[in-house]
């Protein structure tokens, strides 16, 4: 299966910026489906990346995050063709993760 | 034979030490949630209140003064509560968190991101809101807390509702 993580981090001289896109439904466990009957609860809660060994930034979230979450940041030290290691894990237990070079 | 004199005296006494030990123990947790923010663990409860105030409380245990040099950049109006985009970026140093609260939502706290040493104190994202509602940003620098607010208006919103 693809991966659920899209990535795109750019190096820019010293600083590296990291634009993420994960493909994941992040149901707030408050709305109803066709029948009427609640769709759980099931949304990501930390996201992680790790870059040379070091947590780069982390994003702990609640169901308030949309569907297919984005989210943007920047951070120093890196230098093109670093791996940026990507993990997520959900409320389910639901797990992915990938690398993306710095490009 | 009287059966209520105490045979045992020592007995009493060992219990009174074990409860007053529980009793120090109870006193210390108000102070464990404070610490919530400056680790890595998941900040369940924190993200299960309804109320701001008090997600704030138990995500770092202190309140925010309000502050210029957090800049929140919110819409003035969403069309579409489900997806609403949110930056936050500060001037401040020593910045080792950023949050975001979305008062009328069902639970208050959004997302806390955790900006360790070297990345840039700024995040953008997406949200879902609910209604119209304030969103809060609280940037965490240097041990102190710093807010910024700002109203959204939510034409449809985001929860399903």
């Amino acid at each position: 299966m693809a991966s659920s993580i899209r990535v795109r981090a750019t190096s820019n001289g010293d600083i590296t910026e990291v634009q993420t896109l994960i493909q994941h439904p992040m149901d707030t466990g408050l709305v109803k489906d066709a029948k009427g009957e609640l769709i759980p609860a099931h949304y990501i809660q930390q996201l992680k990346f790790e870059c040379n060994g070091k947590d780069v930034f982390v994003a702990n979230w609640g169901t308030a995050v949309s569907k297919d979450p984005y989210v943007k940041f920047s951070f120093k030290g890196a230098k093109k063709g670093d791996d940026l290691k990507i993990s997520w894990t959900d409320n389910k237990g639901g797990s992915d993760q990938t690398t993306a070079k710095i490009a | 034979m009287t059966t209520h004199t105490d045979p045992h005296p020592t007995r009493r006494l060992i219990l009174q030490g074990a409860a007053s030990v529980a009793l120090l123990g109870l006193g210390n947790l108000p102070f464990a949630p404070a610490l919530a923010a400056a680790n890595d663990k998941y900040p369940e409860e924190a993200f299960k209140l309804k109320n701001e105030a008090d997600a704030i409380k138990a995500l770092f245990g202190k309140t925010a003064e309000p502050s210029d040099k957090v800049k929140l950049d919110a819409p003035e109006i969403a069309e579409n509560g489900g997806v609403v985009p949110i930056a936050v970026a500060t001037t401040l140093d020593k910045v080792s968190s950023i949050s975001l609260f979305v008062a009328e939502n069902p639970n208050a706290l959004a997302a806390s991101y955790k900006i360790p040493d070297g990345t840039m104190p700024a995040v953008a994202n997406r949200l879902k809101m609910a209604k119209t509602s304030t969103v809060t940003a609280i940037v965490e620098a240097d041990g102190k807390l710093y807010s910024a607010t700002k109203e959204v208006k939510v034409t449809v919103g985001g929860c399903g509702g």
